[in-house]
């Protein structure tokens, strides 16, 4: 049978802020356990919550950036269930009223073609801190520096039709978040996270399947990973005509397998209900239009605006602005140098390859924008060769001179005086009769036998146009 | 609205309080009261009124995103009931 | 000088005829003498009183003159203490030495006062006899019997047996006015958010106010005068500016209007009470006030709405409770679940869990429409209620309970003793100001008179209630002691 898969995701994301969502406790990432937890962050007795400024702009920043409708008056709510990572035995999230309502955002399927992807909504909460259960004599630590860090979940409408398409979603508004320099996403340290609601139905059948929801996803790769392992469990209990079970299950990496989480399975009851200790958030437009008055250039328009404006392919403008950084790199070294097209091609292979390479963030490049672009300035102005200019980028990343200095240093000045070209030129004729002969028979294949000869000569400096010109003249 | 024993158990749980099975009966008897005090509230038909949640319809304050707290875990662990290498321990927890 | 009101002792300290050392020696003694019998407190603070004392005094002769340097004051054992324990009248709570003052705390503590210590009050303020105090009853000070009223009843029964000049409370449903009418004393709660609840162990947040029980409306504005303002640490304290709640104490009562709700005059009222309280109208009625009956018709429903709202939230305010960061956690517990479940069966009393339960299940799924929101739009309409009569009146008056003082364990079924914060209830309902002040006896038991304003006419309430003491003398009123003293 023919099986469709119907994904929806909900994304944990940690806003960069400085202090927690309601206390001034810092949230910086790795400090020593409980260092970060304050009294209200413990929940003591009379402690009270105030709302974060800045954690609530980034939300709606969020919103104006998937066009979504801005929660106007939004109103927190207490999620009730213990866990002892749950110092309050609530949570303070947003329930019917979250400050970012209906939006969405379009992704790029692999033919090319474009898809948008609806986002339910978008509310703030609180992160909880953390179990930790290396054995101390039967029990589990509990570090609190997490709990209270704000969080923004946004969740998608089951728009999603394969693991491929929730990975572009997911680093669609991986990319969109750090436009927004609203959180890192740093997927690794836990401030991006992923629940997938997966289920499949036959194809063309119009209700949805029973959905599973699939937590602890923590990288791109397990997204997919995660995602392909539970459509294909669901396939097998479906086909096997077993019925699937509305549940949370939890990701192993590890061992790639999901699987139910039991001590979730109580029917949870979250009484949810508005939290009192505080008021609804009241916004005004004024407050809005602040706001997106600071919104960066987005991906998308950034990509249609590198296509007009730089001439690029859709493609590779594309693929320069996946970041904010990269594209911010990319415009800086056009600046430079003035040549478009070429920048591209450097930032886009020879840049990101270095970068891939040794696992570098862009910011963290041992090559400036400003110097890469004073690189490709040499190739224009004919100093130097493509070719060349890949031994100096090379060189660039021992010697932190200036590009003009290393050329010089290490004499890969290309030679453009056509006296001295002329005389390579006419040692290889000399050398060669035998190849002199092929060509003026006819063999004109023989051609870059003498150019590769001469560049060979000039140990690769001669200017290769310059060179061709007199090969050809002196052949004739 | 009568609550019986396995209301009782199940709310109970929810509330992570213990409940004898000799003592459910009583408390579930006792609730029982309580809700019809409570149920007086549906005598009256309040289709159009608007909740109210706060007796004052104010809106909430918001605080400037500084960090204001210093470290003070040693002090407030001193309170814990147990406490080891900066971690509040707890019975194992089974995910 | 024990006997005092707090103005009168302001006066004496600044004369120089009192020290604050010995006057809080004087209170110490009076409370090594009787707390044994009436248990109004669970914490005395000997040594640190007699230190804040000194340092009043030495403040004083440097030239400090804030009207309440050197005041001995109590606190009810809600409000977080600095390094004295603070209990909440729970077993829960029974060893938590709070690293932190609360802002009334911190607030009085910078006014100059002298901290006696902390009074017993029914556990996590569930309770309107103080009979659900981890720590046993409080007695009345008038009948030790009886009850002192709650859950502010060991502050009550301080300010009535002159164990203190003075004390903080918290009323959510009533837990000020209530006792303060059963002790014969003056009990106010401000409107909801002119007093911080930082530090305030929390029982239902959207109902919860601290204020002050003492000896006279006088009083209690100077205490308003120390304790009001914004707060940024509470996000429902409220940003609007103070006033000096002296300044129109003694404002003329001439053309005032005086509401009175027929539902507080209704079925279930004791006529002695009621008489009372005719007695007293008529008062304000040679002061130049004028009379009218006011409706408020949904006051009936006050008790069920808030025996939705109040559980609720205090059932999540108490999830907290769990025995891992701080208070009673049960002896070896075998896992997690039996941890929580027997750390807060073991750690809270009966009236506590049974509310708890209650909260649990109004939330629970399928009732929240039912219970939780239905609630909410009762206090809609009740709060609609006094809207409209503040549109006729000026201040509302009547009983603040339908009788006074029972007897301990009068009241063993939950809904009646739920039923007797009847006229107290919808107040809080509505974040309105409030007062209780005594005005007259029933067999020898104090009665109270409620006074309620609109939002924010604090002065208004202390201007009619002084204005009232001032041409009456009930709150000089003493309970016997004699045959008490230990």
């Amino acid at each position: 049978m023919q099986w469709e898969t119907v994904i929806g995701l909900e994304v944990h994301v940690q806003l960069s802020t400085q202090s927690k969502l309601f206390s001034g406790s810092s949230i910086q990432f790795g400090a020593e356990p409980n260092t970060q937890a304050n009294i209200f962050d413990l929940a003591l007795p009379g402690t009270l919550p105030v709302l974060n400024e800045e954690a609530l702009k980034m939300a709606v920043r969020f919103g104006l950036a998937i066009g979504a409708e801005i929660g106007m008056r939004s109103v927190f709510d207490r999620k009730n269930y213990f866990y002892p990572d749950l110092p309050k035995g609530y949570q303070v999230s947003q329930l019917d009223f979250p400050t970012v309502g209906k939006g969405s955002l379009s992704i790029e399927l692999e033919d090319g073609t474009e898809k948008t992807i609806g986002v339910t909504r978008a509310h703030m909460e609180e992160d909880a801190g953390k179990s930790l259960h290396e054995d101390f004599q039967g029990a589990s630590g509990i570090d609190l520096n997490r709990a209270g860090t704000p969080l923004l979940e946004i969740v998608s409408e089951p728009d999603l039709r394969s693991a491929e398409e929730a990975v572009a979603y997911l680093k669609k508004l991986h990319s969109i978040i750090r436009y927004l320099d609203i959180s890192d996403g740093n997927m690794a340290q836990g401030s991006m996270r992923c629940d997938a609601n997966v289920s499949i139905r036959p194809a063309g059948e119009s209700e949805l399947g029973t959905r599973t929801e699939t937590k602890n996803i923590n990288s791109f790769k397990f997204v997919e990973k995660a995602i392909n392992h539970e459509v294909q469990r669901q396939q097998e209990v479906l086909e096997d005509g077993g019925r699937i079970v509305q549940e949370t299950r939890l990701y192993d990496s590890d061992r790639d397998e999901t699987r139910s989480m039991r001590s979730k399975e109580v029917a949870n009851d979250y009484r949810y209900f508005p939290e009192p200790d505080l008021l609804p958030v009241v916004i005004d437009e004024s407050f809005v239009n602040a706001i997106r008055e600071t919104l960066p250039e987005l991906p998308d328009a950034k990509r249609v605006r590198f296509v007009e404006e730089y001439k690029l392919s859709d493609y590779d403008a594309g693929v320069l602005v996946t970041s904010r950084e990269l594209a911010e790199y990319y415009e800086a070294v056009v600046a430079r140098c003035g040549d478009a097209k070429l920048s591209a091609n450097w930032v886009s292979v020879e840049l990101q390859g270095l970068l891939n390479k040794n696992d570098w963030e862009i910011s963290a490049s041992p090559i400036q924008a400003e110097r890469l672009g004073d690189l490709i300035a040499r190739i224009i102005d004919n100093t130097i060769s493509g070719k060349i200019a890949k031994t100096v980028f090379e060189a660039m990343l021992e010697d932190a001179s200036s590009v003009d200095s290393i050329i010089e240093s290490k004499g890969l000045k290309q030679v453009t005086d056509s006296g001295a070209i002329e005389k390579l030129v006419d040692e290889v004729i000399a050398n060669n009769p035998e190849q002199v002969e092929q060509y003026r028979a006819g063999k004109e294949k023989v051609f870059g036998f003498f150019v590769g000869q001469a560049m060979k000569a000039s140990k690769g400096k001669a200017n290769p146009a310059q060179l061709n010109d007199l090969l050809k003249e002196k052949l004739k | 609205m009568a609550l019986d024993k396995s209301e009782v158990e199940k709310i109970a749980h929810l509330a992570r309080l213990h409940i004898d099975t000799e003592e459910a009966e009583e408390v579930a008897g006792r609730i029982t009261d309580i809700l019809a005090l409570i149920d007086q509230m549906q005598s009256i038909d309040t289709a159009t009124t608007e909740p109210l949640a706060h007796p004052l319809d104010v809106v909430q304050r918001l605080r400037a995103d500084e960090v204001t707290e210093a470290n003070h875990r040693d002090e407030l662990q001193e309170i814990a009931p147990s406490a080891q290498e900066g971690l509040y321990l707890v019975p194992r927890v089974i995910e | 000088m024990i006997e005092r009101t707090v103005a009168e002792i302001s006066t004496a300290l600044a004369s120089g005829d009192i020290s604050s050392v010995e006057l809080t020696q004087a209170y110490l003694h009076r409370i090594e003498q009787y707390n044994t019998d009436l248990n109004a407190f669970i914490t005395v603070c000997e040594e640190s009183a007699l230190e804040q004392a000194k340092a009043a005094d030495k403040s004083r002769s440097d030239g400090d003159c804030k009207p309440l340097l050197g005041v001995p004051l109590a606190h009810k054992d809600i409000f977080c203490t600095k390094g004295v324990t603070t209990t909440c009248g729970s077993r829960m709570l029974q060893n938590f030495v709070p690293p932190y003052d609360a802002t009334v705390v911190e607030k009085f503590n910078a006014a100059g006062v002298v901290t006696l210590g902390k009074t017993n009050m029914d556990e996590f303020a569930m309770g309107s006899s103080n009979e659900t105090s981890f720590f046993g009853v409080v007695k009345n000070p008038w009948d030790t019997a009886r009850v002192p009223g709650g859950s502010s009843g060991g502050s009550a029964a301080a300010v009535a047996a002159d164990l203190c000049a003075m004390a903080t409370g918290t009323d959510t449903g009533g837990s000020i006015r209530q006792p303060a009418a059963f002790c014969g004393v003056t009990g106010f709660k401000p409107s909801y958010g002119r007093v911080s609840r930082w530090g305030m162990v929390a029982f239902a947040s959207s109902l919860d106010q601290a204020g002050s029980i003492c000896k006279s409306a006088e009083d209690a504005a100077m205490m308003l005068n120390a304790m009001a303002g914004l707060d940024e640490k509470d996000s429902t304290s409220i940003d609007k500016a103070t006033v000096d709640y002296t300044a129109t104490l003694n404002d003329s009562l001439e053309g005032l209007k005086i509401g009175i709700p027929i539902q507080h005059f209704a079925e279930g009222l004791s006529a002695e009470v009621e008489q009372n309280i005719l007695d007293a109208l008529k008062v304000y009625e040679s002061l130049g006030a004028t009379i009218k009956e006011i409706d408020l018709p949904n006051n009936h429903l006050s008790v069920s709405a808030y025996y939705v709202i109040a559980p609720a939230e205090a059932s999540a305010n108490l999830s907290r409770y769990d025995g891992v960061r701080y208070g009673y956690r049960c002896a070896e517990p075998v896992d997690l679940e039996d941890m929580y479940k027997r750390s807060r069966s073991e750690g809270f009393g009966e009236e506590v869990k049974r509310r708890i339960m209650v909260g649990t299940y109004a939330l629970s799924a399928g009732f929240y429409d039912a219970y939780y929101r239905k609630a909410q739009k009762i206090r809609r309409l009740i709060r609609n209620d006094f809207l409209a009569a503040f549109k006729e009146v000026d201040i509302i008056l009547g009983p603040t309970s339908p009788h006074t003082a029972f007897e301990l364990g009068a009241k063993s079924d939950p809904v009646a003793m739920y039923l007797e914060d009847i006229y107290t209830i919808a107040v809080n309902l509505a974040g309105l100001p409030g007062i209780s002040i005594p005005a007259g006896t029933v067999n020898g038991l104090p009665v109270g008179l409620q006074l309620v304003g609109e939002d924010f006419a604090e002065a208004k309430v202390f201007n009619a209630a002084h204005q009232f003491q001032k041409n009456t003398d009930w709150h000089r009123n003493k309970p016997d002691l004699t045959g008490m003293e230990s």
